[in-house]
């Protein structure tokens, strides 16, 4: 499944405070293309999302002001949609953007920092709820029902409770 | 999935109270007295936080003899805990395909 040359390690995902979640990844690659494969709609559609997803670019003007849409196609047909606008681009440091997910509570506010050292680049993105309860909900059934409880036992008992 | 669940949910596990209850409740059935006895606040707080697990239907509560027994209902945890998993899935599998995606790249320019 995997390329063998590709460099596999989870995301670091942390919550330094009530209303933020911060994503931390290093590529091996140097800044000016990491930006531009967040920002080219060609690049993008190769790698954001599931790799079963189809995805499809309906919008993205990089620009402030400028408005970006895409849409996520499962294996069944289901569609998974994002919209949002630009509201930073600072070539290639830094991108704000507001950010959907059509069907979901709560717009958040997406700042991604790209960061270059000896030719890597780490981007870390910083994802702002508007309530705090967007938040913590999701954390909550994440990190602490998972360290508390563990993981195992609550799949079960979600398998089993009705 | 339907938002006005998935909001209810959110506000019913934000509370550090709640997800306690929640946690004794994932081991079985508790009265009220139970489930107060532990927490450092009085019982009519922690019906209260009942009521909020109850209306966001996390938990039933039935009356037997003298007691309030509550047990949980765990169907809306089910679309949060998806929720949370596919973020981090979706990420790290998005990431991957960064990687390799950069790879192509760089050697395309060599």
């Amino acid at each position: 499944m995997k390329v063998s040359q590709s460099i596999s390690k989870p995301a670091l995902i942390t919550t330094p405070n009530d209303t933020e979640i911060h994503i931390v990844r290093t590529f091996e690659a140097p800044r000016d293309l990491v930006f531009r494969a967040y920002t080219d709609a060609k690049l993008l559609s190769q790698w954001m999302g599931p790799r079963k997803y189809k995805m499809t670019i309906e919008q993205m003007d990089v620009r402030p002001g400028g408005r970006w849409h895409f849409t996520h196609i499962d294996t069944d047909g289901t569609k998974y949609g994002f919209h949002g606008e630009f509201r930073e681009i600072l070539r290639p440091e830094r991108i704000v953007q507001t950010w959907n997910f059509e069907g979901m509570p709560g717009e958040s506010l997406q700042t991604a920092l790209f960061q270059e050292h000896n030719g890597r680049t780490t981007v870390t993105s910083i994802v702002k709820f508007e309530r705090k309860e967007h938040r913590d909900g999701m954390l909550a059934s994440n990190m602490e029902w998972g360290l508390n409880e563990g993981y195992d036992r609550l799949d079960e008992l979600l398998r089993t409770t009705h | 999935m339907n938002d006005d669940t998935l909001s209810a949910t959110f506000q019913a596990v934000a509370d550090p109270t709640r997800r306690t209850i929640l946690a004794r409740l994932a081991r079985g059935e508790a009265t009220v007295q139970e489930l107060a006895n532990p927490l450092p606040m009085s019982q009519p707080a922690v019906s209260k936080h009942l009521k909020v697990l109850q209306r966001a239907g996390l938990i039933e509560r039935r009356r037997e003899a003298q007691r309030i027994w509550c047990r949980l209902r765990a169907n809306p945890l089910r679309e949060v805990a998806v929720w949370a998993t596919e973020f981090q899935q979706y990420w790290d599998e998005s990431f991957e395909r960064l990687d390799e995606l950069l790879k192509k790249e760089r050697d395309a320019r060599r």
